[in-house]
């Protein structure tokens, strides 16, 4: 297999990423705001945030996350670049993977080296800053790898963005639940490297697996 | 053996046999459900002996057991039906996996609706937080996604597909939630039935019950070929047999 064209799509979609940077400073900005909707409507008060502050970071990360899948797959099937990768007799696999990956450097990354300065907003306590960003660091690639399939699926479907939320929310729960735990447990002095073993796992099985998925949810667009 | 189910599995792929044979099992169905279901309860509400520690109200395990299995293993069909769809191009399979949808999540909310009747006088709650009753009301929203996926679709056929496609990755992610949610907190008590051990209920607590998962099984069936026939009308309304018995 060569990894000739997957390498091209990859930096293609990088250098439009990065003439377009509303594409991905839009979702970091939503990130932010969210966040901040935390303090006004509950509680300012920083004892009580610094409780909520792992979560509440990883709640805001998960919804920035899907802001930006919606446009994953979008302009490669209305421009038909996605019939021409089939055409070629590539891996739809390897595409799949690839695009992922793309999602996660414009979104996952960014998000992740943003989340400390969350973190001081929300006075996340000192000794769970490492362990919000290894969550995050491997956490948020699932979010990428699993979001990409429920872009693909609804790649073809008219303001298919919040079906996109409705069918992919439900499946971030695993990685929600472990990461705010390790953020958590980190907070209050307690070993966390079991919840990150854990999501370690779950992005070990999303690579391998989910790729199989968008691409069957590729090919069905295509048969339209 | 393997010749008879690959014949089976070929004349299940007909529609006009599946109308034809099921019209003669409908009536069977429909009787051992209503039957089971009187037998059943009555066993269950009225002589089964009373919990020594939730009194009377353990009772509604004999609704509320059957639906949560239900609502499991019917995601478990649907999912199966999808995969055949999306493998051998089975119409009848899409169908199948179409109407299993909205039934499965009908068992679903009967699960949780029973289960905070129940929660109530048990843990002075309608609603916890709860592994258990969390991964229920996940089950449900992949149940509604499914749904919503099939239906978001411009062609039919496409929105099967997704949907059968969708089914299959919550599938393998139906058993993360569960363990996930467990792992983050548990309230429930352990299921009392486990096919490994022995039972540790009573026998005349459990016989009822038992009678109730065999019978929402059925009634299941019932329900599922009854949606089925429905389908395979609207789908083959063209065809002259469809004329044959909608215009006689």
């Amino acid at each position: 297999m060569s990894l000739g064209l997957v390498g091209a799509t990859i930096r293609r979609d990088l250098t439009l990423a990065a003439r377009n940077p509303g594409e991905w400073l839009n979702p970091l900005m939503f990130f932010l705001m969210v966040a901040a909707l935390f303090p006004l409507a509950v509680d300012p008060d920083p004892k009580f945030l610094s409780k909520i502050a792992g979560g509440v970071i990883w709640v805001a990360a998960l919804l920035a996350t899907l802001l930006s899948l919606d446009a994953l797959y979008k302009a490669d099937v209305e421009d038909g670049s996605l019939e021409q990768w089939l055409a070629s007799g590539e891996s739809l696999y390897a595409m799949s993977l690839g695009k992922a990956l793309v999602h996660w450097c414009i979104s996952g990354l960014p998000l992740t080296l943003m989340a400390p300065l969350l973190g001081l907003m929300l006075s996340l306590p000192a000794d769970a800053y490492q362990a919000l960003i290894f969550s995050l660091l491997v956490g948020t690639p699932v979010l990428s790898l699993l979001g990409a399939v429920g872009a693909a699926l609804t790649a073809g479907v008219r303001s298919g963005g919040l079906l996109l939320s409705l069918l992919i929310l439900p499946l971030y729960i695993p990685v929600l639940i472990f990461a705010a735990s390790a953020v958590y447990h980190a907070g209050i002095g307690m070993d966390y490297k079991g919840q990150i073993g854990f999501l370690g796992a779950l992005l070990a099985l999303a690579a391998c697996l989910t790729p199989f998925a968008s691409a069957a949810a590729l090919k069905l667009n295509l048969s339209r | 053996m393997w010749q008879w189910l690959k014949r089976l599995y070929h004349r299940l792929g007909s529609p006009k046999w599946f109308y034809e044979i099921t019209a003669k099992w409908i009536p069977w169905l429909a009787i051992i459900s209503v039957v089971g279901c009187v037998t059943g309860l009555v066993l269950g509400l009225l002589y089964a002996p009373a919990d020594y520690l939730q009194g009377n109200s353990f009772r509604i395990i004999y609704i509320h057991v059957p639906a949560a299995i239900l609502a499991q293993s019917a995601f478990m069909m649907m999912a199966i039906a999808g995969a055949v769809y999306l493998i051998w191009k089975m119409k009848m399979a899409a169908w199948v996996a179409k109407v299993i949808a909205p039934i499965g999540a009908g068992f679903c909310l009967i699960a949780l609706f029973t289960g905070a009747i129940w929660g109530k006088p048990t843990w002075g709650t309608w609603w916890v937080w709860d592994a258990r009753l969390t991964s229920m009301l996940l089950l449900l929203f992949l149940y509604f996604g499914v749904m919503a996926l099939q239906q978001a679709m411009d062609s039919e056929e496409s929105g099967f597909k997704a949907a059968a496609i969708l089914a299959l990755v919550g599938l393998v992610n139906i058993p993360i939630i569960k363990y996930s949610v467990e792992w983050w907190n548990t309230l429930h008590q352990p299921a009392t039935l486990k096919l490994t051990e022995k039972p540790s209920m009573h026998p005349d607590m459990l016989i009822p019950l038992l009678i109730m998962i065999v019978t929402t099984y059925v009634f299941f069936a019932l329900l599922v070929i009854l949606r089925t026939r429905n389908e395979i009308l609207w789908h083959e309304r063209k065809r002259s047999w469809v004329k044959d018995i909608l215009e006689p």
